[in-house]
């Protein structure tokens, strides 16, 4: 290997990094705040790439009918949960909220169809159909058993994913698809070529993780979000609905998803279940933070980057199985670690 | 009948086991109520279902309307607080951070919330020497102090209290129980856990005494205070002798 | 008809119809009942694994890949017998889930599944990457298996083989469940205090279960193979992982027969949308998966124990729970020589606890002598529990020494504790709540058992168990709750569970005999037995140490009381000393004006 193929494989990891280190962040958010491992996160970076791809194709994203399908469902129980605690009178609110607010995208969707649609209105579009999909469905699965063990949680992720990777080979076919780039051009750094698109890929996905650091820090909804992550008894006794953060935690998780995903969209094609490998490899780098900690995901999503980068080099044939294979490691470090700050002690029933 | 809190046969049962047995009472504006008895009575039990964080049978109603089917959450916005025996704080979150959270329900009020920290910080000027601390790193008795304040930074009509002298120093549990006394003068109706009876019972206006899930006894708290089978169980009546 | 006798005809009735059942079915359906055979060998799997042992393990397709592609190589490429392809799966399976194990099993938490997840990728992609297994294009051609010359070629011969081979894992599995290390497997779910302080050794019960499973899951690679005669990575890959944890779940995953409920289940029932799906759609392939993680979904949401417990609620107490055999006791467990009374026993010299910042145990010095009863009180939060845990090895001491008989104990574990004669209960009972009152005080006689797994699986171990049965049965009679025996454990009354604890550590044949909190929860009257009980307990030559709150009951019965307040010692004398004592009235009988 010479110093040119060295720079071009860093180059390549630090892309994909930059998005396994999204991913990570949306891992350990949702888990905090939920304590569930959401598989299916990386279900909807294939959803927000599709969506916007079939947009550039003129043709109608099956994301619509995934969101017709979930609001119906989440109205359902919503009404069912109203009628059992007789506080109908909240009726109006549930349909705007689980009704109303995610098929807005969908009429728009319906209404534009046909249309060639420039990016600054496919992307702003592709994020208002991903974005609802997140709390739908921790309406519809999760919220029913919130207080279930966390391994019950993952057991339902799992199956989840399933599911809506399912619905997405329905929707949108087993061909893969790829949208236009971006941005094009390079730029010379000391006598590096870099991209345009790296510096996009890299530049946001700092300015999101920075923009989430600030949510927490200075909004009270981000503080009510980590305060359900610190301890959940104490946030419902204060006042928070830790039905809303929770979702909330999914609503922002959806706009990592979208964000990845129109990201990712250009550089690589895009099948249906694209997203469920990016998202495990997003995971094993929320692993390496053990869930917990936001800087060591992040860090843990550079590393895969790279991993996965040289490994395609040296090894391509084994490369996704050396990143898979890298996760145990990191996880007995991590318990290691966990398991000398305090004694584990749990009951499972 | 419409009483402040009115409890009517509530029961919980943890699988077939009944930790709580058809248990009735009420209570007026502004009274201090203290829930006595052993370990494994079932009073613990008994708040975290009058707050909801249970699932129980039976009737809650507060100022005259049902709250039994409410979650914490919308009780905690009726006004009705609980400070858990574990405290339930945000552990790695700063002290200035748990107290604004306790004012969640109310966050429109900003003047008010900042008039309500310092009156916090007045009470508890301990925690206003360690506002950017982390909770966890606080003693034992300024994690008690922080989960009262925070609970009182919610203003609540209703503040249940599971046993606040738990594992603190007698000077502090002292002060614990001066601030109690001082809330009530405030208007704060509060319902009281001990296993410290005695300091119970001298703060409390009612008493009731708690056995396996049902109440055995129950009268005024001076009453109570004199009541030789009270004394007997749970005051150690031998510490008279 | 008695219970046992309803059992034994059912069970025959449903061998019977087993045995014709190619006879009268069609191709179609045996093939059908094959895949189901092979399906309950790895949810059986799980079953011992999940739903007994209490460890998620996503990744046991991996293990049925590596043993039908092990069989697959040797009976193709190497042109070797399907036999020695047995041998290989088995063995290679056993030795991959051994190495897995031994990294990862020492994981808590979700950190254990996590790492399956990522193992069982791994392997799948391993799978499709390597030459010589063909890569994605799999290998064909496998011979099917011959058994004395006769080739077991078609669906209806392979049905026999696949069952019989059902048949004896059902039988090994029930038998192995039934015995002292399945007791212990059962006890796993409790957590690690509570193996530890039973004498178990979680670790290696957790990596023979693992293995076990793992090796279930390589047999029924084996039988996929030759079954199908050809092999490819796309049924091993974390779908397959996940739909075997569906069957086990389904069927129910702390039962045997869930195993076979749930493999059951899910094979038909993909079948049944198969046929019906294309009605409604054109996609049907796709949609099966929609409904089967929608199914999931809303089993976990409503039913998480699955068919087995719903079907046993309907059925008559008797078949439920069998009545408690009255085994001779003739022979007799191994009995502990006690130390003469006043021997000093336990000897605490200065020792102290911190978690963090928090100083729970101060400094503290006590002992306890042999055949006496010594009461450890104080307020909530004096640091008893954490005295507790640090004399059973729980948790280490942050310094000073404990030792015991002469022994230095100091930052041993639970398992030498017990060895040394200290049994103990618990402030927050730990029973397996879903086992007989018998089957959880037998817990308590593992230390002093010694059945392995083999002679568990075979029942080679009936004199052993019959001896362990008879000695739980007496302390459950000692503590007065032998109408109970047989009631699962969960759904006595909390002062109740309490007695069962005091009977499993009884049952251990202890030289001092811990009790945390024994009387809350109990009636006056119960408490009066309590107490007559630990009397007669000590004047047997047990020493007890008791950590109680009804101070009634502990002047009662103490010799003498050590009080602790902020995690210091107090006070220490007789009862009548310690009633008169003004800082301990101060302190822990309140006032505080």
């Amino acid at each position: 290997m010479n110093l040119d193929i060295a720079i071009l494989l860093i180059e390549d990891g630090l892309a994909s990094g930059a998005i396994y280190v999204l991913m990570a962040l949306g891992f350990v958010l949702v888990f905090n705040v939920t304590r569930v491992i959401f598989v299916p996160f990386g279900d909807l970076v294939s959803y927000a790439a599709l969506t916007l791809a079939s947009f550039q194709l003129q043709r109608t994203p099956g994301t619509i009918w995934l969101l017709v399908t979930l609001a119906a469902l989440a109205i359902l129980l919503e009404v069912l949960r109203l009628y059992r605690i007789g506080q109908f009178a909240r009726l109006p609110r549930a349909l705007v909220v689980w009704g109303v607010l995610p098929l807005l995208p969908v009429a728009c969707t319906l209404l534009l169809d046909g249309f060639a649609l420039p990016s600054y209105v496919a992307i702003p579009l592709t994020f208002a159909l991903i974005l609802p999909i997140g709390p739908l469905l921790y309406r519809i699965v999760f919220q029913p058993i919130a207080n279930a063990p966390v391994l019950v949680l993952l057991m339902v992720s799992v199956a989840l994913h399933f599911a809506v990777s399912g619905l997405a080979l329905m929707y949108f076919g087993p061909e893969g698809m790829r949208t236009t780039p971006l941005v094009q051009g390079a730029f010379d750094l000391f006598g590096i070529a870099i991209s345009a698109s790296l510096l996009l890929i890299v530049g946001v996905a700092a300015a999101l993780s920075i923009a989430l650091l600030l949510f927490f820090r200075l909004t009270l909804t981000g503080k009510a979000l980590l305060a359900t992550a610190s301890n959940r008894e104490g946030a419902r006794l204060v006042g928070i609905r830790t039905a809303t953060t929770s979702a909330a935690a999914f609503l922002v998780a959806g706009i990592i998803a979208t964000v990845a995903g129109v990201l990712i969209s250009p550089m690589t094609t895009i099948y249906y279940d694209t997203g469920l490998i990016v998202g495990l490899k997003g995971f094993v780098g929320s692993v390496a933070g053990g869930f917990v900690s936001y800087p060591l995901a992040a860090l843990g999503g550079v590393i895969i980057g790279q991993v996965e980068s040289f490994s395609s080099f040296y090894a391509s044939a084994f490369k996704e199985a050396i990143v898979f294979a890298a996760v145990i490691p990191v996880i007995l470090a991590r318990w290691l670690w966990a398991s000398n700050a305090h004694i584990e002690e749990h009951d499972e029933e | 009948m419409s009483a402040f809190l009115d409890v009517a046969d509530v029961s919980v049962s943890y699988g077939k086991l009944n930790a709580v047995r058809d248990i009735s009472f009420s209570l007026d504006q502004a009274q201090i109520v203290t829930i006595i008895g052993p370990n494994g009575a079932g009073k613990t039990t008994l708040l975290k279902a009058l707050v909801g964080g249970l699932p129980s049978t039976g009737k809650v109603a507060f100022e005259g309307h049902d709250i039994s089917r409410l979650e914490p959450e919308e009780r905690a916005e009726c006004g009705i607080f609980l400070v858990p025996e574990t405290r339930a704080l945000f552990a790695d979150m700063s002290v200035y951070d748990n107290l604004i959270l306790g004012g969640y329900i109310r966050w429109r009020d900003r003047a008010g919330i900042a008039h309500d920290l310092d009156q916090v910080f007045g009470l508890f000027p301990r925690l206003a020497e360690r506002r950017t601390q982390q909770a966890a790193t606080l003693s034992g008795g300024e994690r008690q102090m922080l989960a009262l304040g925070r609970a009182l930074m919610g203003r609540p009509k209703l503040l249940m209290l599971d046993e606040p002298s738990l594992g603190l120093a007698p000077i502090v549990v002292r002060e614990i129980f001066k601030i109690i006394a001082g809330l009530r003068s405030h208007g704060v109706t509060i319902l009281l856990i001990e296993q410290n009876a005695r300091a119970a019972l001298e703060t409390a206006d009612v008493g009731y005494v708690l056995e396996t899930g049902e109440i055995v006894h129950r009268g005024e708290a001076k009453a109570l205070l004199r009541d030789p089978r009270v004394l007997e169980t749970y005051l150690g009546g031998s510490s008279q002798s | 008809m008695s219970a046992a006798a309803i059992r034994s005809l059912a069970l025959a009735v449903i061998c019977l119809a087993m045995l014709v059942a190619p006879a009268v079915l069609g191709d179609f359906s045996v093939t059908l009942l094959n895949y189901v055979a092979i399906y309950t060998l790895v949810a059986l799997g799980l079953v011992l694994l999940t739903g007994c042992g209490g460890l998620t393990s996503f990744g046991q397709a991996a293990f049925v890949g590596i043993g039908a592609y092990a069989t697959a190589y040797l009976s193709t490429t190497l042109g070797l017998s399907p036999w020695l392809g047995l041998v290989a799966a088995l063995v290679l399976t056993s030795v991959t889930a051994l190495i897995i194990g031994v990294i990862t099993l020492h994981l808590g938490g979700h950190y254990l599944p996590l790492s399956t997840i990522a193992w069982g990728m791994a392997i799948y992609l391993l799978f499709g990457n390597f030459d010589f297994l063909g890569r994605y294009g799999g290998i064909s051609n496998i011979p099917p298996v011959s058994l004395f010359g006769y080739r077991l070629e078609h669906m209806t011969q392979v049905y026999y083989l696949v069952w019989i081979a059902v048949g004896a894992a059902l039988l090994v599995a029930s038998n192995l469940l039934r015995s002292r290390q399945g007791r212990a497997i059962r006890a796993l779910r409790g957590g690690e205090v509570l193996a530890e302080c039973l004498g178990i050794n979680p670790f290696k019960i957790r990596l023979f279960v693992f293995v076990l499973a793992a090796a279930l899951a390589g047999l029924a690679g084996w039988l996929y193979a030759h079954m199908q005669k050809f092999v490819s990575p796309a049924p091993f890959d974390l779908r397959a992982g996940i739909e075997y944890l569906l069957m086990a779940v389904l069927g129910g995953s702390g039962y045997v027969a869930g195993a076979v409920i749930g493999a059951a289940a899910v094979a038909l029932s993909k079948n049944w949308l198969q046929d019906l799906l294309p009605y409604v759609t054109a996609n049907s392939g796709n949609l099966e998966i929609v409904v089967f993680g929608a199914l999931f979904i809303l089993l976990l949401q409503h039913s998480r124990g699955g068919i087995v417990p719903l079907v046993l609620r309907y059925l008559p107490q008797a078949a439920r729970a069998p009545a408690v055999p009255h085994a001779p006791s003739a022979d007799r467990l191994p009995v502990r020589t006690m130390p003469t009374a006043g021997q000093q026993l336990l000897v605490l010299k200065g020792v102290s606890r911190s978690f963090g910042g928090l100083i729970a145990v101060n400094d503290v010095s006590f002992s306890v002598n042999a055949g006496e009863l010594l009461a450890l009180i104080g307020p909530n939060g004096a640091g008893k529990s954490t005295t507790f845990n640090l004399i059973t090895g729980v948790i280490p001491p942050t310094s000073g020494t404990i030792s015991y008989g002469g022994r230095d104990l100091t930052g041993a574990s639970p398992r030498v504790a017990l060895a040394a004669g200290i049994a103990r209960t618990f402030q927050h009972v730990k029973l397996r709540p879903a086992m007989s009152v018998l089957e959880n005080v037998m817990l308590g006689a593992y230390s002093r058992s010694s059945s392995g797994f083999l002679a568990g699986a075979l029942r080679l171990d009936r004199a052993e168990e019959a001896i362990v049965r008879a000695a739980a049965l007496r302390q459950i009679a000692r503590v007065g709750l032998a109408e109970q025996a047989s009631t699962a454990a969960g759904n006595l009354a909390l002062g109740q569970q309490r007695l069962v604890e005091i009977a499993r550590a009884l049952v251990a044949d202890p030289s001092m005999l811990m009790l945390d909190e024994p009387a809350a929860g109990l009636r006056s009257r119960e408490k009066a037995a309590l107490a007559e009980l630990l009397k007669a307990v000590r004047d047997a030559g047990t020493a007890i140490l008791l950590v109680e709150h009804d101070m009634d009951f502990v002047m009662r019965v103490a010799n003498r009381i050590v009080v602790l307040d902020f995690g210091k010692k107090l006070a220490e004398g007789a009862p009548e000393a310690i009633r008169k004592n003004p800082a301990v009235q101060e302190a822990y009988l309140g006032g505080v004006a």
